[in-house]
């Protein structure tokens, strides 16, 4: 298996340093408040759908109302997240994880 | 020709094709990981179809598109949950488990826990909820091909699910992930492209204008506007709170179940890197989103251009009937006759990937959780570790087959439903503490896949849909006391309260090795490798 090459120690230290820590908190501190924030969004959705109707049912653009478009910005909302979080990654996960990697291996083989 | 004849060759062309697939990738799967993750060797794009594939089922395609044609807006409100949850699964869930596991969900739990137990309980969550899922599946292919084929004997839908079932065990045996993803690629396609074209035709005939659409489906449904609002079918005004409340319920276990449905997760190592898996997902989101968005069309179109007497009572005809219909208008009846025998064999061709990937995943989950790690203590040989694979594969094959006969005429269809309620109330918690709680250990793991099966089981075997209500499983009972036929708004905060309860009150806790999973996770260091072929 992989993980016994590395001795359980160069994970500890790699975990302690000031680079991981700040690589672990980019990382939370946006998928966190992202996930409530898509969930909030959905529940809100689901909620209106029950209790609203009469809201949702308001014609906006000939037939169609702001439950359909309210549907519809679910979608949108889901590609663009979808989309942000790939360009997130990219531009600020990817190069400290690689860099942190590359360190990481480099010590161990 | 009759449309049955064209449909059963068209499908026979695609059984002819995917066997020929599987046959190639058996020849290329040699190593567990063939055999497990086909190789990891799917690029991201391939591997996103492939998950559009495992993901769009019969009761996606036919089921939302019949809601929507016979209730409105409801159909749409519900495919809505099956996407937002993508978002889970991509965020929290995908790059995080590639990087730190091998074959499987208990993978990731088991890498800082006592392995034996909560490889246990994982194997034990994954083999129901897959079993659950391929049960409603099977089920729906005896009733669907009295729909589209005509067959009505009992005998004709018993030997549906034999061929059904024997067909996914060959994928499944044979080909291992590398036959099953391609047999979930091609079926992407051939279901995206039906029901791109039947869209388009639906859409060509109102000239593009969706109000328009929406005007006739509202007008031809006798129910006016209220059609093209909520509550049609969920959380009905006639239901009162409780409806309500099941909707809430109903929305929580879909945007919470996908990122912990085993047959999902072991997608994600079937990449060479997390950036892949990052890819697969968003591919896997445009494909679905676009998906609901074209059942949305279908739906209304149907309600709008077919005669809803002449769809059966849940609307899976909906979507083939509105092909026949379309077809005839624009290319006489020949063109009825091609388009309904195309999206035909395509709902048969979306039942089989589906199957596959469930047959694949919990016989995975069988062999090298139960069997590798827990019977033999690790102590295997990869050759004998997949040899098991394609026998428990073979055994889970032969016991849906049978369920599914017994189960025929049955209405499991709250069974999908089920299936995600487990996985959001047991699985997920299980898996999210895991990745991101550095306290959680091994009490905790096994109180929250076990608090939330169980309380999920429970409380819809007391629901209404068990017994007490005429559509229930046993219409002639009534031992029903939980109002809600979704167990998702308790069971989902008792799964993650058991995880921090039994956490709690252990001591149990390594740091080393969460450290190693944390950096692992975040980083990809030490991470499985593509296979080299």
């Amino acid at each position: 298996m992989t993980t016994r090459q590395h001795d359980a120690s160069v994970y500890e230290q790699a975990q302690a340093s000031e680079r991981f820590q700040d690589l672990k908190r980019r990382f939370r501190a946006w998928t966190f408040p992202m996930t409530a924030a898509f969930l909030a969004w959905y529940l809100l959705y689901v909620v209106l759908s029950g209790w609203a109707r009469d809201f949702m049912g308001t014609k906006v653009l000939g037939n169609i109302n702001v439950a359909l478009i309210f549907g519809f910005l679910q979608f949108v909302s889901t590609f663009g997240i979808a989309w942000a979080y790939s360009r997130h990654m990219d531009k600020k996960i990817d190069p400290i994880a690689d860099e942190i990697r590359h360190e990481i291996e480099g010590r161990t083989e | 020709m009759s449309s049955q004849t064209l449909s059963t060759i068209l499908f026979l062309v695609f059984v002819a094709a995917t066997l020929g697939i599987t046959f190639w990738a058996s020849r290329q799967t040699k190593t567990a990981a063939d055999y497990y993750a086909g190789g990891r060797s799917f690029s991201g794009a391939q591997n996103g179809l492939a998950i559009g594939g495992d993901y769009m089922s019969a009761a996606s395609f036919l089921g939302i598109a019949g809601i929507i044609a016979l209730s409105g807006y409801d159909g749409f409100l519900y495919s809505i949950g099956f996407l937002v949850a993508w978002l889970v699964a991509l965020l929290l869930v995908a790059e995080l488990m590639r990087n730190s596991g091998k074959f499987t969900m208990a993978d990731v739990l088991a890498f800082r826990m006592s392995p034996r137990p909560v490889r246990t309980a994982a194997g034990v969550s994954t083999i129901v909820v897959s079993i659950f899922y391929l049960l409603a599946q099977m089920v729906g292919a005896g009733a669907l091909v009295t729909l589209l084929l005509g067959v009505t004997s009992e005998t004709g839908k018993a030997l549906t699910i034999v061929g059904v079932g024997v067909l996914m065990i060959i994928y499944v045996v044979v080909g291992g992930m590398k036959g099953t993803t391609w047999v979930q690629i091609v079926k992407a396609v051939l279901l995206m492209g039906g029901a791109t074209l039947v869209t388009l035709l639906v859409l060509g005939k109102y000239g593009f204008n969706l109000s328009s659409l929406l005007g006739d489906a509202a007008a031809k449904s006798g129910k006016g506007d209220a059609f093209l609002n909520a509550g049609g079918k969920y959380a009905t005004e006639a239901q009162g709170l409780a409806g309500k409340l099941d909707l809430i319920s109903l929305g929580l276990a879909l945007v919470l179940g996908t990122a912990g449905l085993p047959h999902i997760l072991i997608r994600f190592y079937t990449v060479p890197t997390a950036k892949d898996a990052r890819k697969s997902v968003l591919w896997g989101i445009g494909i679905i989103g676009s998906f609901y968005l074209l059942t949305l069309v279908l739906g209304f179109g149907a309600a709008a251009l077919v005669d809803s007497k002449a769809m059966d009572k849940a609307g899976n005809t909906a979507a083939p009937l509105l092909a026949k219909k379309i077809g005839e208008e624009i290319f006489g009846a020949v063109g009825g006759t091609v388009l309904l025998a195309i999206i035909a064999a395509v709902a048969f061709a979306t039942i089989l990937a589906v199957v596959a990937g469930l047959t694949l995943a919990s016989s995975s989950s069988f062999a090298h959780d139960l069997y590798a790690h827990v019977f033999k203590r690790g102590n295997v040989t990869d050759k004998e570790e997949v040899l098991v694979a394609r026998i428990s594969a073979f055994v889970i094959g032969a016991f849906s087959i049978g369920l599914g006969i017994l189960a025929q005429g049955q209405n499991v269809a709250f069974l999908v439903a089920l299936a995600f309620a487990v996985a959001a109330s047991g699985n997920l918690p299980a898996i999210l503490y895991s990745l991101f709680w550095k306290d959680f250990n091994t009490a905790g793991a096994t109180s929250a896949i076990y608090g939330g099966l169980v309380s999920a089981l429970v409380l819809v075997v007391f629901s209404p849909v068990v017994s007490g209500s005429p559509t229930a499983l046993f219409p002639d009972a009534d031992f029903s006391w939980f109002p809600l036929s979704n167990p998702g708004l308790l069971s989902i905060p008792i799964g993650f309260l058991a995880g921090w309860i039994g956490t709690r009150l252990s001591k149990e806790h390594n740091a080393a090795k969460y450290a190693e999973i944390e950096v692992r996770a975040l980083t990809g260091v030490g991470a499985e490798k593509a296979a080299e072929h």
